[in-house]
């Protein structure tokens, strides 16, 4: 019976997300008060419905009902709670019904925080949003129903992939969904304003909360991502440049350009038009993102049941949604000229430099995603682009993205000179480039002893240039919440910087074979291999090798690494022991047994491998510290105009 | 003005290009072994008190090899198909429970139901190396003659039935004519 | 030329610059860096290239897993059911890499026509292969890389 009011509960919400697309769009274009006015109730009681169907499916999850055909596939009677709910979004029907609702969760936020907004403004953005939850839940009840039962049902489940059985990856989905459909409402207002015809600065001070917030979702959802697979894959790397990874790094780059030239949107009355086409293309992508992996037209080594029927359908509304906004922009576009100027030598420079290259970027990762698909679908070979690509395009573009970063924030905005940036100017360069060094002297000579590795040196340089600049300019300026956001978020980056140079030449992995009782040496630390023992818990058996880890004969860790095989789908799955340290991890994964009590195991050393993961941490508090501030709260005055 | 459409047209490229590669359905593929004699099995069977199974006693006969395993989530969901296919058309139809553990296999099949005739295990995955599988679930139907004449790959749909494997059926019992 | 004029003319050189020097970057690094996928057939047939990285896969043929008693090195046989090569790896291969699965291995063609591989996956999706293994397995034919 409860799937059943779930399933009742999403054709409700369908059929409440039509009216309000249809008639607060309608009510806008026309003048009509009253179906203006339907707007905010609509997306409250739509919202009302997804909880209920969202609901429904948890309590089928957590009572075991494994009529449900969702459930039975995804669940299994030896799952604990916490399992049981985030396996809602374990497979394909659950994650999207959690975006869904997700989406409505951000439309029921509009409705709250919308005081300042006028009504024909607000009708349009919930229309928008609207529009786009009408596309979603079409999708959910046409193709990937998750309340389908299955009759006869099964007396038990199918369980979870054993890979989703971890915390960290319970939240990672939700995570990144609130960043991908927070993308939403910075879209919908660019729609709204291209209806209107009208982008002022009240505009940019309502999206630029909303564009924060998603964004610091996203940062956290893809730092997690990183995080769970460098501990729980038992690769020990961070980032594969998979096109999973991929999908949401693009996004994420857009995002971040958007939220720069929000900046000068509200400023300066410039880069309108460019801010709008930013906050489509963000949105966008990351439709973009649930295309490639939902619809199976990638390879990648995220296993997602993958089906054409379903990739058409979101093309399809992928087609429907970003070519109306393009086409609505190339008709409108020219309506948001910017009516100032501004000098060569100014802040708006700086912001438009850092626009392109992260719009660079995002083409070069689009590029490398694609192009195998463009090989295939021409019929040429098949091909892949591995991450040296990758590696070797990033990181020439990050350097002047760095460069720019720290000049951007020192300068003026409409004009500047070099004569009034001057002393300040080589003074920060000089101290940037003379700490950085000194960091990369100190690592070599009197610390860990690394070889003296240029980029390693020019890694700190950099992220010594963003600190001293962010540091400065936090000094100079009247210190508002929003400076404050903007400087941590300077600060995670150039804390990510160092930790991602610093693992990507520190780093050494040996695959090594060991004896119980012998050992190995690396990076200065003695991994000594204690033998295995075999281990069982609720859904699993395991191998758990023993390694002791000391440093010139003092002991420094314990670690237990595990071979898990999952009782209910055989798999096998490498849990990795690590030791984690602010300044370096050990990492300890278990091979395969081999002759006599021998056994094949990885170790790792990954010098500073937190600190990227501290970075974006420290990055995403920036977004939410700026989304905060005073001025967003404002009540705009004289809401006459629409 | 004209620059402003620029995006719309680079969009739209975008999206003709995702569609080709839609249509590319990597489970789409002709088998090597379409028209060939279909390896010989000679194996035991899940039920290990029925004895070893070999397919020289289905000589003369119409009949389908279902590859499956109880950790196969695809083969739950082609059950039902299989097994109204299996059953509507009185066919002989031989599973190969490939890389499974008996007890698993016998549990799902009390759950789900057996349509087969006689089940070849394959815990190995041997026999399933010789017809050339490359994943579960997977069905071929072999002629009177031994000649593999179909193979699926992925989940049977009713549309697969309907328009494939139906009318090869009946073409096959009446001789060879459509 | 109004000194605005001008000046907003440098800033669009120095875009156009820049942005093709990126271009000219990207592309570089991505010539450098396509990895194409041959089968075994493919490899036997000499279309593989003999000193660049490129990508083989195939069904792991059953009793071919040789390890090395005392080293980490490994031989297995991979096979696209026409022809089979024989695949080098030093190292722990995945979780799921077992006899009779699809497997991608990565890396280049030795003189004796073993591949020798400095990275081995496999898939964790148990129910299907990568899709270039699935396509290369009935080979298609005119799959020519230039």
């Amino acid at each position: 019976m409860i799937p059943e009011i779930g399933h009742f509960a999403l054709i409700m919400a369908l059929v409440v997300s039509v009216v309000l697309t249809v008639l607060p769009l309608l009510g806008a274009t026309f003048s009509n008060e009253r179906w203006v006015a339907l707007a905010k109730p609509a997306a409250r009681m739509q919202l009302l419905f997804m909880l209920l169907a969202y609901g429904c499916l948890t309590y089928a999850f957590i009572t075991f009902d494994f009529s449900v055909r969702y459930v039975a596939s995804t669940s299994h009677s030896s799952l604990p709670l916490l399992y049981r709910i985030s396996g809602v979004w374990g497979a394909h029907e659950g994650s999207l019904l959690l975006w869904a609702l997700i989406l409505s969760l951000w439309m029921g936020a509009v409705t709250v925080f919308s005081r300042s907004i006028p009504r024909v403004m607000l009708a349009r953005v919930l229309g928008v949003m609207g529009f786009v939850a009408v596309g979603f839940l079409l999708f959910l009840l046409v193709t990937s129903n998750p309340f389908e039962r299955l009759i006869p049902a099964p007396a038990d489940g199918r369980s979870l992939n054993p890979l989703l059985q971890d915390p960290g990856l319970a939240i990672h989905p939700p995570m990144l969904y609130m960043g991908y459909v927070g993308f939403s409402v910075a879209f919908a207002f660019a729609v709204a304003a291209m209806l209107g015809g009208k982008l002022d600065a009240a505009w940019t001070r309502w999206v630029r909360p909303w564009t924060n917030i998603a964004w610091m979702f996203l940062t956290l959802g893809i730092a997690l991502g990183s995080w769970w697979a460098y501990y729980e894959l038992g690769w020990g790397g961070w980032w594969f440049w998979d096109p999973v990874e991929n999908a949401s790094l693009m996004p994420w780059l857009v995002g971040t350009a958007l939220i720069h030239s929000l900046a000068v949107s509200e400023k300066r009355g410039a880069f309108k038009a460019w801010t709008v086409l930013l906050a489509v293309f963000a949105f966008s992508l990351s439709l973009l993102g649930t295309f490639l992996v939902r619809s199976g037209v990638l390879t990648s080594v995220h296993a997602f049941a993958s089906d054409p029927g379903r990739g058409l359908f979101i093309l399809l509304f992928l087609a429907t949604v970003v070519g109306l906004s393009l086409t609505l922009y190339a008709f409108r576009a020219d309506r948001f000229k910017s009516d100032v100027s501004f000098q060569l030598f100014s802040r708006e420079t700086g912001l438009l430099l850092n626009n392109v290259i992260l719009v660079v970027m995002t083409a070069t990762v689009l590029l490398g995603t694609l192009y195998p698909l463009v090989l295939d679908a021409l019929g040429v070979g098949k091909l892949s682009v591995g991450p040296p690509y990758f590696n070797s395009v990033m990181v020439p573009l990050g350097i002047p993205l760095v460069i720019v970063m720290g000049l951007g924030v020192l300068l003026r905005w409409k004009r500047d000179s070099i004569s009034r940036l001057g002393t300040d100017l080589a003074l920060l360069v000089i101290i940037a480039v003379g700490v950085g060094l000194l960091f990369s002297l100190l690592l070599h000579y009197d610390w860990e002893g690394y070889d003296w590795e240029g980029m390693a040196a020019i890694g700190l340089i950099m992220a010594v240039w963003i600190a001293v600049t962010t540091l400065f300019w936090v000094w100079k300026q009247k210190r508002t919440a929003s400076v404050w956001g903007a400087a941590l978020a300077h600060a995670g980056m150039a804390i990510m910087i160092i930790g991602i140079s610093l693992t990507s030449l520190y780093s050494s992995e040996k695959d090594i074979r060991l004896s119980a009782g012998q050992q190995y040496q690396l990076a200065g630390y003695d991994f000594q291999f204690q033998g295995v023992k075999k281990v069982s818990d609720v859904s699993y058996d395991a191998y758990q090798g023993i390694v002791d880890i000391s440093r010139n004969g003092q002991p420094v860790s314990h670690l237990e690494p595990q071979k898990r095989v999952y009782r209910v789908q055989t798999m096998p799955m490498t849990e990795a022991g690590i030791d984690a340290g602010l300044f370096r991890d050990l990492f300890v994964a278990l091979g395969e047994p081999l002759e006599g009590d021998a056994w094949s195991l990885r170790v790792y050393h990954k010098p500073f491998i937190r600190w990227i993961w501290l970075g974006a941490i420290l990055m995403a508090v920036g977004g939410i510290l700026a989304a905060g501030d005073r001025r967003y709260r404002l009540k705009v005055e004289g809401r006459s105009h629409a | 003005m004209l620059k402003y459409f620029v995006p719309l047209g680079a969009f739209l490229l975008l999206v003709a290009l995702l569609a080709v590669g839609l249509k590319l359905d990597p489970r789409e593929v002709p088998s090597p072994f379409i028209g060939k004699p279909a390896p010989a099995i000679e194996a035991v069977q899940l039920d290990a008190a029925a004895g070893t199974f070999s397919s020289t006693s289905l000589k003369g006969k119409v009949w389908l090899l279902n590859v499956w395993a109880s950790w196969c989530g695809e083969c739950q969901r082609e059950h039902p198909v299989l097994t109204e296919l299996v059953q509507g058309q009185n066919l002989t139809a031989v599973g190969l429970n490939y890389k499974d553990a008996a007890s698993d296999a016998n549990r799902w099949l009390a759950q789900f139901g057996n349509p087969f005739t006689s089940i070849v295990a394959d815990p190995q995955g041997k026999v399933g190396l010789d017809w050339g599988v490359y994943g579960t679930p997977e069905t071929f139907i072999i002629d009177q003659q031994g000649i593999i004449r179909y193979k699926h790959i992925g989940p049977m749909s009713q549309k697969a039935v309907t328009e494939k494997i139906l009318p090869l059926l009946a073409e096959l019992r009446n001789g060879g004519k459509p | 030329m109004t000194p605005v004029r001008k000046k907003r003319l440098w800033l669009i050189l120095a875009l156009v610059l820049g942005v093709g020097v990126s271009a000219a970057l990207v592309l570089q690094a991505f010539n450098q860096n396509m990895m194409f996928y041959y089968s075994p057939k493919d490899i036997k047939a000499g279309q593989a290239p003999a000193n660049h990285d490129f990508r083989v896969g195939g069904l792991v043929v059953a009793g071919t897993v040789k390890r090395d008693p005392s080293s980490l090195d490994v031989h297995f046989d991979v096979t696209d059911l026409t022809e089979t090569v024989t695949v080098k790896y030093t190292g722990i291969l995945p979780d799921l890499f077992r006899e009779g699965q699809g497997i991608i291995a990565r890396g280049r063609l030795l003189p004796d026509g073993v591949v020798e591989a400095a990275e081995v996956l496999a898939k964790h999706d148990e129910n299907y292969m990568p899709p270039e293994v699935a396509d290369s397995l009935p080979h298609k034919p005119a799959e020519e890389a230039q």
